[in-house]
């Protein structure tokens, strides 16, 4: 009987798939939506955030999480398994600091985190990670950075992505507006990512949640009221755009 | 440094039978255009000089360089060891490993014998991106960054020279060259432990060459003729 729990869970299927590593992915898409943008100073990472009951205290459970002074992640998915990721990533940050005497660049980070992914993909007795992760900050030599693993444990760069619930209208989104002047001041790039929120999430300000982090300073979770003032902005924006159409429209 | 390599009692450890190479004079030192390393090449067991051609720089991959003090296989073992960690790391971050991440690796590694009779007391000497790189590591666990190091029963020779010839402040390379030469000459001079001859690597930001390997008595001749 003991030998059954010897087995992997992951194992391959006649065609070919790792149906547990997509099972995964489903899940993936069950969680909040996040979006992270890349921008020439600044890098973007917002989330949904989930309606919290009346009792619960709002900060408990926070969707953005440091791994470095310099590195910052999102996540959609099992929260759950994120914390176990973020511990990781977080104790491998100080390693790599102490061995080699130098921060972790984001892209080793990122490398780790999938790694460990696709480790328990291919372990006895352990399911894969249920989170998709948005990993973003600068090098050191201040280059910007946006990564995003998946539970089968590959990684890509991005220059603007989204994960979650409704991933695919924001990467739409972002698709059609992410050009050279869109995120040409830090101010854009974060309206941007607030936008391509905004497109999902139907509630407006008070449901997403904003960090960035600027070259060389640590990252800066946005209050509410900031979030606010600039989805305020955009809606005038908005506004202005439509009265423009009018007026082209009647002369 | 020189009483850690040459002094035969670590407490009640175990009895140093490795005697082969505490006799030796190996120096290193940073200046404007790079590091120097210079070291002698007689291996001494006892009274008995069992060779004066010991290849006592070793050649960790192109741009790092090791020096080799205390016990031979120690040092040129480990080192090896550590020219597959560095490879392994270039592979993997895309990126040369830095000087201080090797010598943390070597420091790491030898750290986990530690008691158990290993002898090595090397520089290990490069150039990364923050500019030349110049460490000190041993058996006992001391990693330390520094300007100038000199290893070995002659160390405190080739210190008084190589102290004396960095008071100007730039160097070009053919004078950082001659006072490295110089300073292992004059440790072979007084020290019976180290001889042979003398090799000099140069480590600048295109990686390390071998600038000359001068026998100690030649030099011996050249020098007191131009002192005369």
């Amino acid at each position: 009987m003991a030998a059954r729990y010897d087995r992997a869970i992951t194992v391959f299927s006649p065609d070919g798939h790792l149906f547990q590593v997509e099972y995964a992915q489903e899940a993936v898409k069950k969680g909040s939506t996040a979006v992270g943008i890349r921008g020439k100073d600044i890098v973007v990472l917002g989330v949904e955030k989930k309606s919290v009951a009346k009792l619960q205290e709002e900060r408990t459970v926070r969707k953005i999480c440091a791994l470095d002074e310099h590195v910052c992640m999102a996540f959609a998915g099992l929260t759950a398994d994120a914390r176990i990721v973020i511990n990781r990533a977080r104790v491998e940050c100080q390693s790599h600091r102490l061995t080699v005497e130098d921060p972790v660049t984001v892209e080793y980070i990122t490398r780790h985190i999938a790694t460990l992914k696709q480790r328990y993909t291919q372990s006895n007795g352990r399911r894969p990670f249920g989170i998709s992760a948005l990993i973003v900050g600068f090098d050191y030599d201040g280059t910007p950075r946006l990564y995003q693993t998946d539970p089968s444990g590959t990684y890509h760069a991005w220059k603007a992505n989204a994960i979650g619930r409704s991933a695919k209208t924001v990467r739409e989104f972002l698709e059609k507006n992410y050009t050279d002047e869109a995120i040409a001041t830090d101010n854009e790039a974060i309206k941007l990512a607030i936008k391509a929120l905004l497109e999902v999430v139907q509630s407006g300000g008070k449901n997403i949640d904003l960090a960035v982090i600027r070259r060389n300073q640590p990252l800066k979770l946005l209050e509410s009221k900031e979030i606010e003032t600039l989805v305020a902005e955009i809606e005038k924006e908005k506004e202005d755009e439509a009265e423009k159409k009018k007026q082209k429209k009647s002369t | 440094m020189n009483s850690i390599l040459t002094a035969c009692s670590d407490g009640d450890g175990p009895e140093r039978k490795i005697q082969f190479l505490h006799g030796t004079t190996t120096l290193a030192f940073k200046f404007q255009h790079g590091v120097i390393v210079a070291v002698d090449s007689r291996a001494t067991a006892g009274a008995y000089i069992a060779s004066q051609t010991v290849k006592k720089v070793i050649e960790i991959n192109p741009y790092l360089l090791g020096t080799m003090a205390g016990g031979a296989a120690d040092c040129s073992f480990w080192e090896r060891l550590l020219a597959r960690q560095c490879r392994v790391y270039e592979l993997r971050n895309k990126e040369r490993i830095s000087v201080a991440a090797a010598s943390k690796l070597l420091a790491n590694m030898v750290y986990q014998y530690k008691g158990m009779g290993l002898s090595m007391g090397t520089m290990v000497c490069g150039w990364d991106k923050t500019g030349p790189g110049l460490y000190y590591v041993d058996s006992e666990g001391n990693r330390v960054c520094g300007d100038l190091f000199a290893v070995g029963s002659g160390s405190m020779y080739a210190y008084g020279i190589v102290d004396s010839g960095l008071k100007q402040k730039d160097l070009t390379v053919e004078e950082a060259c001659d006072l490295g030469c110089r300073a292992i000459y004059q440790a072979t001079y007084r020290d019976a432990y180290s001889g042979g001859q003398v090799n000099l690597y140069h480590v600048h930001s295109e990686g390390w060459n071998r600038v000359s390997q001068s026998d100690v008595l030649m030099l011996h001749q050249q020098y007191q003729a131009e002192k005369a």
